[in-house]
């Protein structure tokens, strides 16, 4: 597979998902767990 | 003092613009054009006199940013890189945007002065460092997407966390 950091596109939508997940970290186990 | 929160932010935004500007400048533009200007060998117009400047300019804003961020953070900071006590949002675009200072000064800098010629490297060298440089620059540009998430709504706007 190629190495999403290769190309501008594949950064941006690395950035995004990256996004989405450290939401949902923050949200069900930082957040939840106070 | 009331205003220095004030000031803080003000200088953490004019110099993480500064940043932030640069780093995506370098993604969308130099190593593109870099790569045309190899081919019919004005690359030296960029290499000599923007590259060393972009350099300058990233790398020192890089860390005004942060110092002005922890000065922002003020009492916080701990809370924040703790990831507890409310600053869970703006702990991780912390988190993210000290990697990122971390990523430019450990891996950017000193591979960027082996590709420019500013300390000495063979070809096979020279390679090796254009090849981490790259990465470590779209590293920091995938980064930047959460860490500006996280600082815009961390501290200001925390509903959109559920904090």
């Amino acid at each position: 597979m190629k190495n999403p950091l290769e190309s501008v596109a594949g950064t941006i939508i690395s950035g995004l998902i990256l996004t989405f997940v450290l939401v949902f970290f923050l949200k069900n186990f930082l957040v939840a767990g106070v | 003092m009331d205003i220095m929160p004030g000031i803080m932010r003000w200088i953490h935004l004019l110099a993480g613009i500064t940043w932030v500007g640069l780093l995506y400048y370098f993604n969308l533009v130099q190593m593109a054009a870099l790569k045309d200007a190899a081919a019919d060998g004005t690359a030296a117009g960029i290499t000599k006199h923007v590259a060393p400047r972009a350099l300058f300019w990233f790398r020192w804003s890089a860390v005004v940013t942060w110092v002005a961020g922890a000065g922002l953070l003020g009492a916080g900071f701990t809370d924040a890189f703790l990831l507890r006590n409310g600053y869970e949002g703006i702990g991780i675009g912390a988190w993210l945007g000290t990697i990122m200072l971390i990523n430019v000064w450990v891996l950017i800098w000193p591979n960027q002065q082996k590709i420019l010629g500013l300390v000495p490297a063979d070809d096979a060298a020279k390679a090796g460092a254009r090849r981490v440089a790259m990465l470590a620059s779209r590293t920091n540009m995938m980064l930047s997407i959460p860490m500006l998430f996280f600082m815009a709504n961390g501290l200001s706007h925390r509903a959109v966390l559920g904090l």
